[in-house]
């Protein structure tokens, strides 16, 4: 688990929060997984198939050579004024169908019974729930902390959309809005144009990240609600060019993660402002 | 093939033609009744409807099938369900009640067995139209691609093991049978028909000599997997819930569902069971054989597992409503009180009250009545089984709903039904029909062997109804 020090970083600032249990129960649910993978390889499957099974649960979170950039999202809801210019612009950007919103803006009530916006994309989960899911593997993690989706693999089941806490799976529901040449080759970090049949989500623009750029929504945002960054060097940027020192900023500000108690370590950290719980409590049960 | 130990059963009756068993079971593959070919064009045009739906799906995409975001799961998974349940019928009734040596199965066995036969692969094929992309089926079937951790994995797993079963568990007491049915076919004309046949049950028969020895092996292997058909079926519908259950979504991150799941199967399964024997009876002049009693205890069967999935029902939606979690409670509000209440009621009054009503009272408690009561159940049960699948998938995670005011409120989903998926869905309900004429039309509809055994007075004679 090369994650756990930033998970640290954010504990930190989450004093308050009972992180132990949140991460208890992780491991709990990975290892029972795990557990149960192993149980149908014994009454049904061979031994040959030991090596897909290892490859199939750990997806691509090998511990890298060198410091790995591990990105990371804040989001400031005492900025945001509900605009959704980010998510037109990563709709323009990805060229997707008005209702696949990647990123999407709800309307939400905080205690108060007052309406305050609230920006969701991916979450980045550090235990995603989606990635375990799928029968075919086609989701994963990168080493960068991204989970993507391997459009030439996925199948269609929509289990990850069932998986998902955050609703945060769109799938393809008919022919894909027609692209022109792209400056990026289409592959799971850049699935321009998204395939029919097929669940597709936020990418953190992960093909633009390494030229520099920051994604589409970050850029786009005209309020700097959205910050952008690497948990490794600790910095990020918001598209107004302001940069903070992540760990000292979210403790600042009492940072939280959204639906903490599912156990799934999200990378989106939010900045509530005003009485904002993110309405934690949503699909408990 | 000479050797074949024939019991003399029902053949010194008095009116030979309806009672003498073996001419009545093996009438529907020596002749053929003047409807049987307009059925076949009938049912073959709807089949093939609903395979063009499908191609204008895969043209089209999903969304044609009236799926969305809001909706990403909805009558293909019920279907899946609920084509997968009913064939659990075959395996209670002929298993079951096999292992509890209750003698009155005997001559419903091959009915129900085919029943499950035919539509176990039926529920399968649901794979395909659920897929959004089903030309990459094949990963499902190669294991470099296989995530031993998916539920659907396991899915696939559980159902194609229990497919060979069922494939088995038909197959087994089809041997002695096949021995008979050649012997009787020697002093048949050698038509083409015939001949067909007699090919076939060559095959069927194999080595088979029909031995005393011969036939206690056979019996024990029946039994054996009589035996392992149950915890196999068990498990199957309980891992088909596991693709629901392993999720963090109010409604079907639920203990209850695997219960709930296996109860709702043998449930519709006895429900069809009783439709495909009345069908059977009444067009293959099986009354000899297949008496109202046994149309009676089939029902009563029935309503034990309706009653146990009445009380599941109950049990599930007064603990989540209670628990006051803005998710559970507001998704048994939707289901009792909101935008499925409509579904929701008429699956309790004609999947859980009716039955039980019907079957209360010695007035209504005749064969049409179980055949009406059974009817009810079969059509509610799909329409529970939409109730179980599409309120979740259509749950607003991101708002909560009682932040939003109140337990109705929220930004639910809709799915909104389209002619793809009830095309499709009503080509699968004629599928079983067709291919169940397909089946008796080679296979014998009674199952001979078991029936002149038990005539025999080994076991438990006095409850016997062969030729009562
Ligand atoms: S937010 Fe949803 S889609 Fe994104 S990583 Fe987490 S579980 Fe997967
Ligand atoms: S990071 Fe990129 S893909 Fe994700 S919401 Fe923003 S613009 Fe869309």
């Amino acid at each position: 688990m090369t994650t756990r020090h930033e998970n640290e970083v954010v504990a930190e600032e989450d004093a308050g929060r009972d992180e132990l249990t949140a991460a208890a129960v992780t491991i709990g649910r990975r290892g029972l997984l795990r557990a149960a993978a192993l149980g149908t390889l014994g009454v049904g499957v061979l031994g040959a198939l030991t090596e897909t099974l290892v490859a199939a649960a750990e997806p691509a979170t090998t511990t890298p050579s060198g410091p790995v950039k591990q990105w990371c999202m804040i989001i400031d809801l005492r900025l945001c004024n509900g605009c959704k210019l980010c998510t037109t612009a990563c709709q323009t950007a990805h060229y997707l169908h008005e209702d696949q919103t990647w990123m999407n803006v709800y309307t939400m009530t905080n205690a108060a019974g007052e309406d305050y916006f609230m920006p969701r994309p991916c979450q980045m989960c550090e235990d995603p729930a989606c990635v375990p899911v799928c029968p075919v593997g086609a989701n994963f993690r990168t080493p960068e902390g991204l989970t993507l989706v391997d459009q030439s693999k996925c199948i269609g089941t929509r289990i990850c959309m069932n998986a998902c806490p955050y609703d945060a799976r769109y799938f393809n529901w008919s022919d894909p809005v027609p692209a022109p040449r792209q400056p990026f080759k289409q592959e799971p970090e850049w699935p321009v144009p998204q395939v029919k049949g097929t669940v597709g989500k936020c990418i953190e623009c992960a093909a633009m990240l390494p030229t520099g750029q920051l994604p589409e929504c970050v850029t786009n945002c005209p309020m700097g609600v959205l910050y952008f960054g690497d948990l490794t060097s600790d910095a990020a940027v918001n598209g107004m060019g302001a940069t903070v020192k992540i760990s000292t900023f979210l403790a600042e500000n009492d940072a939280i993660v959204f639906k903490e108690e599912y156990g799934t370590h999200p990378r989106v950290y939010y900045i509530p402002g005003h009485g904002q719980d993110l309405n934690n409590n949503s699909s408990a049960s | 093939m000479t050797d074949v130990i024939i019991p003399n059963v029902g053949r010194d009756q008095s009116s030979p033609q309806e009672t003498d068993l073996r001419a009545v079971a093996m009438r529907p593959v020596l002749e053929t009744p003047r409807w049987w070919w307009p059925s076949i064009g009938v049912l073959t045009v709807i089949v093939l409807g609903g395979i063009a739906a499908w191609i204008y799906q895969v043209a089209n995409g999903l969304g044609t099938a009236g799926y969305n975001d809001g909706a990403f799961w909805a009558i293909y998974e019920a279907n899946l369900v609920t084509f997968i349940g009913v064939s659990y019928g075959g395996a209670v009734v002929s298993a079951i009640l096999r292992l509890t040596h209750a003698a009155w199965r005997a001559p419903l066995t091959r009915i129900a067995e085919a029943t499950a036969l035919v539509t176990l692969p039926i529920g399968m094929v649901f794979i395909i139209p659920h897929l959004g992309d089903p030309s990459r089926i094949w990963e499902l079937v190669w294991p470099p691609y296989w995530n031993l951790t998916s539920p659907i994995l396991w899915d696939f797993f559980a159902v194609s093991t229990y497919l060979l079963a069922t494939i088995v568990f038909f197959y087994l007491p089809l041997v002695p049978d096949a021995a008979i049915a050649l012997e009787r076919f020697d002093d048949e004309v050698p038509s083409t028909r015939v001949k067909v046949r007699k090919s076939l049950y060559r095959v069927l028969v194999g080595r088979f000599g029909g031995t005393p020895y011969e036939r206690r092996r056979l019996n024990g292997a029946i039994g054996l997997i009589a035996i392992m058909i149950i915890p196999m079926a068990v498990s199957v519908h309980s891992v088909l819930s596991f693709a629901f259950a392993s999720s963090s979504r109010a409604g079907y991150m639920e203990t209850i569902l695997p219960v709930y799941f296996v109860v709702a199967a043998l449930y519709s399964g006895v429900a069809l069971v009783v439709l495909t024997v009345a069908a059977s009876r009444k067009l293959f002049h099986l009354e000899a054989f297949v008496t109202p009693r046994h149309f009676v205890r089939l029902g009563f069967l029935m309503i034990a597992f309706g009653a146990a999935y009445l009380y599941l029902t109950f049990t599930e939606y007064l603990i989540d409503g209670y628990s006051g979690t803005a998710g559970a409670s507001a998704w048994v509000y939707q289901i009792v009180a909101g935008r499925y209440a409509i579904p929701f009621w008429i699956y309790f009054v004609a999947g859980g009250i009716a039955p039980l009503f019907i079957m209360m009272f010695r007035r209504f408690r005749t064969t049409s009545g179980v055949v009406v009561a059974s009817f009810l159940v079969v059509a509610a049960l799909w329409i529970k089984r939409l109730v179980i699948v599409i309120p979740p998938a259509t749950e607003p995670l991101v708002n909560s709903p009682l932040a939003k005011g109140g337990v109705l409120a929220g930004n639910w989903g809709t799915y909104h039904f389209t002619w793809v998926p009830i095309s499709i869905t009503i080509a699968a309900t004629a599928a079983i029909p067709l291919l169940l004429l397909v089946v008796f039309r080679f296979v014998p509809i009674l199952s001979m062997a078991e029936m002149e055994e038990l005539a025999e007075g080994h076991e438990e004679s006095g409850t016997l109804e062969v030729g009562a």
